[in-house]
């Protein structure tokens, strides 16, 4: 590619429910794959796929903490949740399948700002 | 430069309208289009509150279709499909939220 | 503005698959281009041939397919989303070994590397999505 941009992916769904948070996941490591800087943030229900000790073959569906876990194997490192959501579900950094940085709404505007393209699942 | 948000659920998903309002910056703008020009009425028991210096706009075609003319918050600009296209063109990135 | 738009939501199911439309179409109107329309998860079903609304309802794959041939435009529909959904082209049905492909002309299954080459080449990308 003769340039980059800057990707923002923004996964708000849970897992297994609805097929968003598969697809936000998948591009991600696709934009990835195209060498763009990729950034990957979790709001609302989408701080939910990032709890450990998933077991979703009783309902058919791959693994998609497994999944995550490959993220830093695609030079996407920069794991961002946002705090709040993170806090009314009564999650903790710890609780991850991977580690995170917890944003408030500022620092969420602010990362926004920082990227060039937004995609919102 | 700055960002546009487009909602299109109604104020039920308080969740998303309070996550997309929080991600505003100053200068960013909110397109309320489909379901999202609900949010816009000046009768709900909550109205919206814009986060400071972030305009608010709904799309036309979709407060028409709902008898929502005349109903909408002073602060809320109408814009046709053209006007959404300058908006696209008028912000940086554009985040939807759905 | 080069501009490229991601379909994400189902013809009758959502609006958005109809707005996503209205929007092209405005966008042409205004003079700008259209690098590529992207269509991804349920939104594959735009590209649909056996779509058949009622004549007094909306066609968006039909829409679509003239708005394609006026314009030249791009429209790409994400292949894993697609065969999924069932939606295929005559290689994919043979692939698959299924009896019949309904991929609407005007249309062509890709990666979804294509979504994420759109965003690099447009100036500004779009998603109508639900």
């Amino acid at each position: 590619m003769s340039h980059q941009k800057r990707f923002l992916v923004i996964s708000r769904h849970p897992p297994y429910g609805s097929c968003h948070a598969r697809d936000a996941l998948d591009t991600a490591l696709t934009s990835a794959v195209f060498e763009q800087p990729v950034t990957m943030l979790f709001m609302g229900d989408g701080v939910l796929q990032l709890i450990q000790a998933q077991q979703p073959a009783g309902i058919q569906q791959k693994n998609l903490a497994a999944t995550l876990s490959a993220l830093p194997l695609y030079d996407i490192e920069q794991l961002y949740v946002c705090a709040s959501a993170m806090q009314q579900r009564g999650l903790k950094a710890e609780d991850c399948v991977l580690p995170v940085q917890l944003l408030d709404s500022n620092a969420i505007a602010e990362l926004i700002r920082q990227h060039d393209v937004v995609l919102s699942f | 430069m700055m960002t546009l948000h487009t909602l299109n659920r109604a104020p039920s998903h308080a969740a998303l309208l309070a996550d997309c309002l929080n991600a505003c910056h100053r200068g960013d703008a909110l397109l309320l289009l489909e379901d999202g020009v609900y949010c816009a009425l000046n009768s709900l028991e909550t109205p919206l509150q814009l986060p400071d210096d972030v305009s608010c706009f709904a799309l036309e075609a979709d407060v028409a279709a709902r008898g929502l003319s005349g109903r909408l918050l002073a602060n809320v600009t109408l814009v046709d499909d053209a006007g959404f296209v300058q908006l696209c063109c008028d912000h940086a990135r554009s985040i939807s939220w759905f | 503005m080069i501009f490229s738009l991601l379909v994400y939501a189902a013809p009758h199911s959502h609006q958005a698959a109809e707005s996503a439309y209205r929007f092209a179409v405005a966008t042409l109107a205004q003079g700008h281009s259209i690098h590529r329309v992207f269509f991804y998860g349920d939104g594959v079903h735009s590209a649909s041939a056996l779509a058949a609304p009622p004549q007094d309802e909306l066609d968006l794959p039909a829409r679509w397919q003239a708005l394609a041939q006026a314009h030249e435009l791009d429209l790409v529909v994400c292949i894993a989303a697609a065969v999924r959904r069932g939606v295929l082209d005559a290689n994919e049905a043979r692939r698959y070994e299924k009896p019949g492909h309904n991929l609407r002309e005007g249309f062509e299954l890709s990666g979804l590397g294509q979504l994420a080459e759109a965003a690099i080449q447009s100036d500004r990308l779009i998603t109508f999505g639900a």
